[in-house]
């Protein structure tokens, strides 16, 4: 029950600045960081998507041009 | 159309976030018992909040998905759930860094908010093998639903469960006898989880909009007869 009772956050004293300036900052990194990360794997998907759009524009023009061909032909 | 108004949705998420954080640093005052260490709150409560709803949203879109069939409410709930995973990892790290500058201790086992958090987050993590187990993509839309249903009704009973446990180690904000928060501290608190709110409903919108945008080029390429690149996903739900 002591031992509870020394790790009650309001029993204990407020840390420095200098101390308690790199858990804050740990703490508001580690969300950005999440965020960068997770925006750097949509970035990846999107181009992924825009590779895929292209190569099914090329087929459609591909097919229309052979369409011409036989038409003319 | 799940990329309509995502511009404006996140022009002001962006800016939300940076009035809630230079409220944060430049408006709210120092904690007389903490200090500048409760800054940590106004990034880590919001998160948990805003995640715990996700994951009970996550449940309403199964519910949803189960009584209409449409597919729709099967990727909105898959999307919630993976949102909120994505804000639960930010939730225990942040929790555990703030936990190591409080108590000394990254991880405290017997206190109840704590693991009950965990608990969730790993019963949310079970989400994904969960689905890819199921090959038919029918079946696993139904059973990643109840799956979500379930586990969405766990939620709340669990926040209950943990409010009524004995220990009060973990700080209660919003029920303290003296009254909770001062004004200025629960303006900033209230910013931020207006800002993380945003946050959730923007990345869930980015994301269905994307796979959107992916379902429509496997349609095209269907249409076209040309071979789907890479296979489709077995995991995610597609939508067109």
């Amino acid at each position: 029950m002591l031992e509870l009772a020394a790790l009650l956050p309001l029993g204990a004293p407020a840390l420095p600045l200098d101390e308690a300036g790199k858990y804050v900052a740990g703490a508001y990194v580690v969300f950005v960081v999440l965020l960068v990360v997770y925006v750097g794997i949509m970035a990846a998907k999107l181009q992924r998507i825009e590779r895929e759009l292209r190569e099914v524009a090329a087929i459609a023009e591909d097919r229309k041009a052979e369409q011409r061909e036989e038409v003319s032909a | 159309m799940y990329g309509k108004g995502l511009k404006p949705l996140s022009i002001a998420t962006v800016a939300m976030i940076a009035l809630s954080l230079s409220l944060v640093f430049f408006y709210a005052p120092l904690d007389a018992d903490q200090g500048f260490i409760q800054k940590i709150f106004y990034i880590h409560v919001p998160l948990a909040m805003v995640a715990l709803a996700g994951f009970v949203a996550g449940g309403v879109f199964a519910v949803l998905h189960l009584r209409s069939n449409d597919r729709k409410w099967d990727a909105y709930s898959y999307v919630a759930i993976h949102i909120s995973v994505i804000f639960g990892v930010a939730v225990l790290i942040t929790g555990a860094i703030w936990a190591k500058a409080s108590w000394g201790h990254w991880w405290v086992w017997d206190e109840p908010t704590l693991v009950s958090f965990l608990i969730v987050f790993l019963l949310y993590a079970t989400y994904y093998p969960f689905r890819y187990a199921i090959e038919d993509r029918d079946r696993q839309a139904r059973y990643a639903s109840v799956f979500a249903v379930t586990a969405g009704a766990f939620v709340p009973l669990n926040f209950m469960a943990v409010r009524m446990a004995e220990s009060l180690v973990h700080p209660r904000t919003f029920a303290t006898a003296d009254g909770g928060l001062p004004g200025e501290m629960m303006l900033t608190f209230l910013c931020m989880l207006v800002a993380i709110g945003l946050l959730w409903t923007t990345l869930v919108k980015f994301e269905l909009t994307a796979k959107s945008a992916s379902g429509q080029v496997k349609r095209l390429r269907r249409a076209l007869d040309a071979p789907v690149a890479g296979g489709s996903s077995r995991i995610a739900p597609e939508v067109s």
